[in-house]
């Protein structure tokens, strides 16, 4: 092999600059998903399971209903009335307040940004 | 020929068959734990999942008028509280007069009229200002041009914005005669004096307009301007300037306006049938 040694200590140092991400974290836990969960409503407007599971499915039904439809109510699987709307009902006082103890404890951990709050104001969200 | 086109279509129907057979069993089964068959049915029955509320204000088709005499220059309540409550930037603190977003805003005869201008008009009528906002037409161009159909018409006759839907083309911007629309040049949320928490903002990149207070009307609340108007001319001992109502229903008070006195409309020989009339 011509110029082996120069060829060797590339191939390692490029290799080490892409697995930089794994080395870097090695060793450390990742934190693990947290959501802080209300402290008196004990129930969401589906079953907890289908929420964790398909609340996205849920916010796109709920904002064309609103949207689209005009329809600004809905019954839960419970018979309970609820406001449709991600503001004033999901991260009201009683259930969700926090974005950032929230959904951003899932969805930092997943990698995933929605856009949600590029609109939506989160409350007490700093100007 | 041992696989004749007869054998393939009975093995393939039975294929589509099998395929739908097991996704029904699994929707029936409840593959979601936490999500039973009763759930899961409900679920599927209630889609699309919303209902108005019965105290929501309905009308077969909305319309304003208003009554330009009643209307002072020095007077901005209905502005300030459209503003307050869509989360509107305030021009003076954006980076250029061309970023201004306006849903309801002021202007002169001459400007909101220019088809009946001359230069003989009356000194009044000059002096009067000119509430603009969306027409709410009945025959909307910029519901005709949107591509994605971010903007469309309601059965109530409101010309609808849906904000997660628009893509920033500002066809209806070109296509509105009336100037009714803003485009988002910059990110609002700095210019925004005092959020109100119960109503978003929008984004960079995206149209927006009057919605005659679509949010509003769904919880039983007039327009925002509306009622900025009556209670500044309660306190003020004034007539109201902005009347809101059903143009079909022949009782109210948008109606009575209209028999009795004579109100004309922007542009109206453009044929959009706009449905905000104005008394002078």
């Amino acid at each position: 092999m011509y110029d082996g040694g120069k060829i060797i200590t590339g191939l390692i140092i490029g290799i080490g600059l892409i697995a930089f991400p794994i080395w870097l974290n090695a060793g450390k836990a990742v934190k693990k998903a947290d959501p802080k969960l209300p402290a008196k409503e004990k129930q969401c407007v589906e079953p907890t399971q289908y929420m964790l599971t398909n609340h996205m499915e849920v916010l796109d039904l709920w904002r064309d209903s609103v949207v689209r439809l005009g329809d600004r109510y809905f019954i839960s699987f419970d018979g309970k009335k609820y406001r449709v709307s991600l503001q004033n009902t999901c991260m009201s006082a009683e259930c969700h307040p926090k974005k950032k103890e929230f959904c951003d404890e899932c969805h930092d951990y997943m990698g995933i940004e929605p856009y949600c709050w590029d609109c939506h104001i989160e409350k007490g969200e700093k100007k | 020929m041992a696989f004749d086109r007869r054998k393939f279509l009975k093995v393939s129907g039975l294929s589509v068959l099998g395929v739908w057979a097991k996704s029904a069993a699994d929707a029936l089964a409840g593959e979601k734990p936490g999500f039973g068959i009763t759930e899961k049915l409900l679920h599927l029955f209630r889609k699309p999942v919303g209902f108005a509320s019965a105290d929501a204000l309905t009308a077969k088709k909305w319309a304003m008028v208003i009554k330009v005499r009643n209307c002072p220059t020095d007077c901005h309540a209905c502005i300030d509280a459209c503003d307050y409550v869509h989360n509107i930037p305030d021009a003076e603190k954006m980076p250029s007069p061309r970023h201004e977003i306006k849903w309801i805003w002021q202007d002169e005869y001459k400007h909101a009229f220019p088809d009946q201008q001359h230069e003989y008009v009356e000194e009044r009528l000059k002096k009067l200002p000119f509430l603009l906002l969306c027409n709410h037409c009945d025959n909307p161009p910029c519901v005709r041009v949107c591509p994605t159909k971010a903007t469309f018409k309601r059965e109530d006759g409101i010309v609808m914005m849906d904000q997660h839907r628009c893509i920033g083309c500002r066809f209806c911007m070109a296509a509105c005669p009336y100037g009714s629309r803003s485009f988002n040049w910059v990110d609002p949320r700095p210019y925004i004096e005092k959020q109100y928490p119960e109503y978003p903002i929008r984004v960079r990149g995206v149209v927006e307009k009057c919605t005659f207070c679509a949010e509003r009307l769904a919880i039983g609340k007039i327009p925002a301007c509306v009622e900025a108007c009556q209670n500044e001319a309660k306190k003020h001992g004034r007539e109201p300037a902005l009347v809101f109502g059903d143009l079909e229903d022949p009782e109210s008070e948008v109606r009575k306006l209209l028999r009795s006195h004579y109100a004309i409309r922007r542009k109206p020989e453009l044929g959009t049938g706009p449905q905000i009339y104005y008394i002078v």
